[in-house]
């Protein structure tokens, strides 16, 4: 049994697809050697649910897909979702005790669309329970571990995917991002992970947290790998009334990022030596703040001095309520998760209590049991912030903070610059424990991640360095403005045909 | 000391949409439990809401019926408390901004007219059901069942200010709403089954005092009599309550048909604290004035217009036209009756619709839809009073033997049958009158020495012998030239 997957051998979904279609491997082959990786690196924690059975069948139905010529463009190709996906098959439980036996009726259109497109999934990926958290800590089955240093966290809540992206169990993963969790795991597990504007990719069937600030998108080891899958992610879909049918009178469907990204493309190679001439980054001085570790301000810096080689310009800019982000942020998401999670009452499905006297202790109770401390933190700020006396000092104050980081946003971009970069986390990612003891720590070090999720701008992670002290991987993240996902992928890909922090491997640091 | 009694009536109408106010499951009342809940009405992980539209457009229907501002932008927040039969632990509603703003409702309380204005009209879904009892659990044990086949069917709370005086104007307006919703046909009006409900908000204060007193909201009122009922109760309750000294504290309380009285639910003190806030699962409704445009030519014409034509173009009193756009059925049947006679009789038409034909219906407690007397039957009656066939007491006869069947309902079959034939013939009718004449000299005398009332015996003996069925009207004539 070979512990190294088939498709480890490629350089991307694009190589991998050609050697699929030319028949130089099956899918049945490449998902086997992936599922035997996926087991064997069972230490990572990163996979909570395998079903070799429904893996292998898929593959088979895309082998014949294959044969004959009708296959989607990620036919064969091995990705696994995150557990806020529900999917038919696999048991569907945000990674949480109050879902442990929950089995979805219906898939996610995220996992409908990629299994359309001929993906085949390996299964579901570790995340924190309902995706709150950053390190993965906060998962009722255990932490996944950092393949870079199985004491670190992978970050979170997307730690499964990054985790498992990062030691090459998959080509490709699927996460959410409610304020950075694409982004941070993505970060400090040296791989590139994209979160889209709000609207472009459908909800539905993702496990809510904060709805209006919720959105998928993927983890892969490079910005082209996120084209693939990004692209046919996304489009309008009429079961999630948030999502979007038009972005700037383009129709809101597959196609459209990857035309703006190949005509991006198509734009640098005119200036060959200079690519990215014209292009003007924003640096915001509020990201390069006293929270920001030596080693990550450094790796960001290096970064920066790249594109500027590149033909790219630094502007200094100014995200003035950065820091205000953090309470604005931890006041909206708690609110609208206090009341999303009021489903999980133990009724209809899901963790019930053994014991009780009447209605109102086996709700109690049933909660009580099946939520883990973060959960239930959160529930409990977020039912506060909408209670009655609180509410207007609260939840309607941070909804004004919000719109003024919208228009910070959109004063750059209006003015300055075409694209924001800075730093992802203020630090490489810490050990697993560290910030048991104050959960607020963790809280503050979305810093960097939450604005954009505020505003509900595309943003990036893209692997640029490692740090000082450990060496582990720090992330460039890289804003754009609405529907300016495919561009952002075209200058972050520009900058990984100059760089190879993102070929970089765990074990050949 | 005397009482006002202050009423403000929320009312929750169930819209007339095939599938749910957030989900494609149907609303078809009666099915087996939760075979029409999908993952949307179940709350299912990763299940969303979509706005159905037909729902939005029966709520503009209401708006513009009512004369109400239809909001361009309204906001549905999420109303959370936990319950079993509310899936989602929290009701998705409008709140602060609702579609239906203000509008109007006018109504006949005896013959006084009488207008309410609304506070508002919002959207909201409905729960599920517990089912309580005579259901156990899977191992025989007594349970509670829940049943989703409810949960998300649309509504329309209509929202009334405090405005009405009595539990006959509080019924009277209730009645007015109802014919409305069953006029546009957003609602089926059926109370049994829920479609229609009402809560009552009833306080009391001295007459005069302008202040409001402390009001008790009535729930579970599903017909107009408990409706009366109830708050005729509750009123006496409040009443003798605080002349015994005590003080009505604000509080839901239940109506119990059974035994005539309301009983208390919960007080304010244990009121939910809802969080509302916008459900960031929907975007803000918008409502383009083309969409109202094209819900407004799409409508059937509004009681209100209907009411005023009757008076203009066929002359019915304020009362009548407005009794007679109480329901559209109603409505539609009179006009029906009025088109098929002469110009000028729609008085008679409205006479026979709203006097007999509505007393046997209610009699027989049947719709009017049902009616055995169609509208060209009834027609072809008043047609033989008005061409002086028989008279208006004969025809009365004539229509009861039309309700029960009696020669296939033909009215012209009957009076044959019956030999009810008015005699409209001067030569005969004056034949009659001669012999009377000749035979009653002594009344002449009394009549010619100026004594009305031997006219009257005269005429008394000329319809005796023609045995009723003399023209009443010719009688008096030809009598008043012989008598010269």
């Amino acid at each position: 049994m070979s512990s190294t997957p088939l498709h480890t051998q490629f350089d991307g979904i694009a190589s991998l697809r050609k050697a699929l279609q030319a028949r130089e491997l099956s899918a049945r082959d490449l998902a086997s050697s992936a599922l035997d990786a996926a087991v064997a690196r069972d230490d990572l924690n990163a996979f909570l649910h395998i079903d070799r059975e429904l893996t292998l069948t898929q593959a088979d139905a895309v082998d014949k897909q294959l044969s004959d010529g009708l296959a989607g463009a990620l036919a064969g190709i091995p990705i696994a979702h995150k557990d806020v996906f529900v999917t038919e098959g696999w048991r569907s439980t945000a990674a949480s005790k109050m879902l442990e036996h929950y089995t979805s009726p219906f898939d996610a259109t995220v996992v409908a669309r990629l299994k359309q497109a001929g993906a085949v999934s390996l299964g579901k990926l570790n995340c924190d329970e309902f995706a709150m958290g950053s390190g993965n800590e906060n998962s009722a089955f255990g932490p996944t571990r950092n393949p870079w240093d199985p004491t670190a966290v992978p970050g979170g809540s997307s730690g499964g995917s990054a985790a498992a992206v990062a030691a090459g169990l998959i080509m490709a993963a699927t996460g959410t991002d409610t304020g950075g969790s694409v982004r941070q795991p993505a970060a400090l597990c040296g791989v590139s992970g994209i979160k889209p504007t709000y609207g472009t990719v459908s909800r539905f069937g993702m496990i809510a947290y904060g709805s209006s600030l919720d959105q998928a998108g993927p983890i892969a080891r490079h910005a082209r790998d996120l084209v693939e899958l990004l692209d046919p992610m996304s489009g309008f879909d009429p079961r999630d009334s948030t999502s979007l049918e038009h972005c700037d009178g383009v129709p809101n469907a597959p196609g459209r990022i990857r035309a703006d990204f190949e005509a991006a493309l198509a734009g640098q190679q005119s200036a060959d030596s200079q690519p990215l001439k014209g292009l003007r980054i924003g640096v915001p001085a509020e990201f390069f703040n006293g929270a920001l570790a030596p080693d990550v301000a450094a790796a960001v810096e290096s970064a920066l001095q790249t594109f500027e080689s590149l033909g790219a310009v630094r502007v200094s800019i100014s995200l003035p309520r950065t820091e205000l982000s953090i309470p604005t942020y931890y006041v909206i998401a708690p609110a609208e998760a206090s009341s999303n999670l009021s489903r999980y009452d133990g009724v209809r499905y899901g963790h019930r209590a053994a014991q009780y006297r009447d209605l109102a202790e086996m709700t109690s109770r049933s909660r009580t049991e099946g939520f883990g401390a973060e959960v239930l933190r959160r529930i409990m700020v977020g039912t506060y912030v909408l209670s009655h006396g609180y509410y207007d000092a609260y939840y309607l104050q941070a909804q004004r903070v919000r719109r003024m980081i919208v228009n910070d946003f959109q004063q750059a971009f209006s003015s300055h610059c075409d694209v924001i970069m800075g730093p992802v986390t203020p630090s490489v990612a810490k050990h697993i424990g560290d910030n048991r003891e104050d959960p607020a720590a963790d809280w503050l070090a979305d810093v960097y991640t939450l604005g954009v999720s505020l505003a509900g701008l595309p943003a990036m992670s893209i692997p640029c360095g490692f740090g000082a002290e450990r060496r582990l991987p720090i992330g460039l993240q890289i804003i754009g403005n609405y529907f300016g996902e495919g561009r952002l992928l075209a200058v972050a890909d520009r900058y990984q045909q100059a760089t190879d922090w993102h070929q970089r491997k765990p074990e050949q640091r | 000391m005397e009482w006002e009694i202050v009423i403000g009536l929320e009312t929750h109408a169930q819209l007339s949409t095939e599938s749910k106010i957030f989900s494609d499951s149907s609303t078809r009342f009666g099915a087996a439990p939760n075979t029409q809940a999908n993952e949307v009405d179940m709350a299912l992980p990763g299940s969303l809401p979509v706005l159905n539209k037909g729902a939005v457009e029966r709520a503009i229907q209401f708006g513009l019926a009512v004369g109400a501002h239809i909001a361009p932008r309204s906001i549905f927040a999420r109303k959370n408390y936990f319950y079993p039969d509310l899936p989602k632990n929290y009701q998705i509603s409008q709140f602060e901004i609702p579609v239906v703003q203000g509008g109007t409702i006018s109504f006949f309380v005896g013959d006084q007219e009488k207008t309410v204005n609304l506070t508002r009209a919002h959207l909201e879904e409905d729960a599920g059901k517990s089912l309580h009892e005579d259901f156990t659990g899977p191992r025989g044990e007594s349970s509670t069942g829940i049943d989703l086949n409810r949960a998300g069917t649309p509504l329309l709370e209509i929202v009334s200010e405090p405005e009405m005086r009595s539990a006959a104007e509080a019924v009277a307006y209730a009645r007015a709403l109802h014919g409305l919703v069953v006029w546009l046909g957003i609602c089926d009006g059926n109370m049994q089954e829920g479609s229609f409900r009402c809560d009552a908000n009833v306080s009391v204060r001295p007459k005069g005092q302008a202040e409001l007193g402390t009001r008790s909201e009535i729930k579970n009122v599903n017909s107009f009599r408990f409706l009366e009922r109830a708050i005729l109760y509750e009123a006496r309750r409040q009443i003798e309550l605080i002349e015994d000294g005590g003080k009505v504290v604000q509080e839901t309380r239940l109506y119990d048909s059974d035994r005539d009285e309301t009983r208390s639910m919960r007080s304010k003190e244990d009121a939910h604290d809802y969080r509302y806030f916008p459900d960031p699962d929907l975007p803000p409704l918008i409502i383009a004035p083309d969409w109202i445009q094209r819900v407004r030519d799409a409508m059937p014409e509004l009681p209100a217009a209907r009411r005023a034509r009757f008076e203009t173009e066929l002359g019915l009193s304020g009362y009548d036209a407005a009794q007679l756009t109480m329901a559209r059925a109603g409505s539609d049947y009179f006009e029906q009756v009025a088109a098929l006679l002469p110009e000028g009789q729609a008085k008679l038409a409205a006479n026979w619709v709203l006097g007999e034909l509505s007393a046997a219906l209610n009699r027989d407690e049947i719709d009017i839809g049902e009616s055995p007397v169609r509208p060209a039957a009834l027609a072809a009656l008043i047609a033989r009073i008005i061409d002086g066939t028989i008279s208006n007491k004969m025809a009365r006869d004539v229509f009861t033997a039309m309700w029960t069947g009696e020669s296939n309902g033909d009215p012209d079959a009957i009076i044959e049958a019956r030999g009810l034939k008015q005699i409209s013939d001067s030569v005969a009718i004056g034949a009659m009158i001669d012999e009377v004449l000749a035979a009653n000299p002594a009344i002449i005398e009394e009549f010619r020495a100026g004594k009305q009332k031997a006219f009257n015996s005269l005429v008394g003996q000329v319809m005796k012998a023609a045995k009723g069925k003399a023209n009443p009207q010719q009688v008096n004539d030809l009598l008043k030239e012989k008598l010269g």
